[in-house]
């Protein structure tokens, strides 16, 4: 798929994505000659089409999960389908002195200190993709040097990935 | 008329990153498979031959013989595999660099969407939107394969056997994802209607040029469980028909006998309770000629 400016005939390049929660989605796309601006609305079932392939419009702001699309996708997924490898546990480790936390994620590269609003506020997350979505916030977390991982900073996260439901 | 240019004359980048995340997506499977050794497929085309049952009984066979050996259940739709392998309710592991698989009592590591459903009686049934579902459903399936293929930490194995689900649009599917699959072991009966069936099998493997392509005759007759005797189950000679008509070798004749259901059906592989049996005997055989093979 490609859009061409026909009063430049350059390649209009991808800007930005937009997924307003409604299963639409909305793709801008720039003319790099006049900086004509359009935007590609999809309807649910296009936007569908193109998450079928388990690919995403403008790139990927995190690497792809195991079993991203299968987890993503399937309708009543069993709860306790997966079980959390151990570094990145869900019970209560070692927090921070003076920090609120339950959970402390450690794998190689940083220690990643979840609070308890942010541990409670993961828990309804389905089980299903908890795991997924926990190794999604605490990778973002220590790319950015975050030490210490809120639901303000979920907020932060979320919007930054475009993370839809998460 | 205007002159556009056509998106073959249009070189430049989007920026989309559609076609870069495809291409990452088979790299991704092409270099988990760079750990196996073979990939064996067990297709029919044709439904009700007992491709799960041989491929149950064909993995435990390779395990036994001291292989490592992971099995796929490629029908999604209608899993069944985890069961017969023993790993129903079994739990994933869940790790960055992939999911760990279940692993059977008789030793093989195995991945079916039976492990992931909450509900048995479930049908599978994927997030809306209901609408359109034709469209988008055979890619999501395909994509779900892959991952089940290529998301899975198998390890170094010998063997990954995937259980390929009834229609020939099943076996293209794999062959999509595997083109340089090893080996395809095409399941038949004695039945005309399933020598019809596998026939159109037998053409598209070929046309794919699959490594190494051979014929398993099920329900070659029937054991009896008395006296041992077998006798014939279909009157036709259709899995003869089969090997003249393709110059397929086949690999074994496998007998019918009850108690290989019902071992399958206890999620104990019928080669690991009896494999003094017939059956057993015809699928031990299998592994032989399928161990022979590994490129």
């Amino acid at each position: 798929m490609k859009f061409v400016c026909l009063e430049c005939d350059e390649v209009m390049a991808f800007a930005e994505r937009q997924i307003p929660g409604d299963g639409t989605l909305a793709a801008v796309f720039t003319c790099g000659g006049c900086g004509r601006e359009m935007a590609m609305l999809t309807n649910p079932m296009e936007t569908q089409l193109v998450s079928s392939m388990g690919v995403k419009i403008g790139g990927r702001e995190v690497p792809a999960q195991p079993m991203e699309l299968a987890r993503t996708s399937l309708e009543g997924g069993r709860d306790d389908a997966f079980a959390l490898s151990e570094d990145i546990p869900l019970a209560d480790i070692e927090p921070e002195p003076g920090v609120e936390s339950t959970t402390v994620s450690q794998a190689a590269g940083g220690r990643v200190v979840w609070t308890s609003d942010a541990t409670g506020r993961l828990e309804r997350v389905p089980s299903f993709v908890r795991g997924m979505v926990k190794r999604i916030y605490t990778d973002w977390a220590r790319e950015k040097g975050v030490s210490e991982i809120t639901p303000e900073i979920m907020d932060r996260a979320r919007t930054e990935l475009g993370l839809e439901g998460m | 008329m205007r002159n556009i240019r056509t998106y073959q004359e249009v070189t430049h980048d989007t920026g989309s990153e559609l076609l870069e995340q495809v291409v990452d997506q088979q790299h991704r499977l092409a270099e988990r498979l760079t750990q196996v050794r073979s990939v064996v497929a067990v297709a029919s085309g044709k439904g009700g031959v007992g491709k799960s049952a041989v491929t149950a009984n064909l993995a435990a066979a390779l395990a036994a013989k001291g292989l490592s050996v992971g099995a796929v259940d490629a029908d999604l739709n209608g899993p069944s595999l985890g069961r017969m392998l023993g790993v129903s309710g079994a739990q994933l592991s869940d790790r960055p660099s992939g999911v760990a698989p279940a692993k059977s009592p008789s030793g093989v590591l195995v991945m079916s969407m039976e492990l992931l459903q909450q509900e048995a009686d479930a049908p599978l049934r994927w997030r809306e939107p209901a609408m359109g579902g034709f469209i988008w459903q055979s890619t999501v399936e395909t994509g779900v394969l892959r991952e089940f293929l290529g998301d899975v930490e198998w390890g170094t194995l010998d063997v990954l056997l995937v259980d390929v689900p009834p229609g020939t649009d099943k076996i293209g599917r794999l062959l999509e994802l595997v083109p340089d699959l090893d080996q395809m072991l095409l399941v038949t009966t004695p039945s005309e209607t399933a020598r019809f069936v596998v026939s159109k099998s037998v053409r598209m493997a070929r046309e794919a040029e699959v490594g190494t392509l051979a014929l398993v005759s099920n329900m070659a007759g029937h054991t009896c469980t008395e006296c041992g005797h077998v006798s014939d189950l279909f009157t036709g000679d259709g899995d003869k028909r089969l090997e003249q008509e393709t110059g397929l070798p086949v690999w074994a004749e496998i007998p019918f006998d009850p108690r290989l259901g019902t071992a399958t059906d206890s999620g104990t592989p019928l080669v690991i309770t009896e494999p003094k049996a017939r059956s057993s005997q015809a699928i031990l055989a299998l592994a032989e000629r399928v161990v022979e093979h590994i490129s």
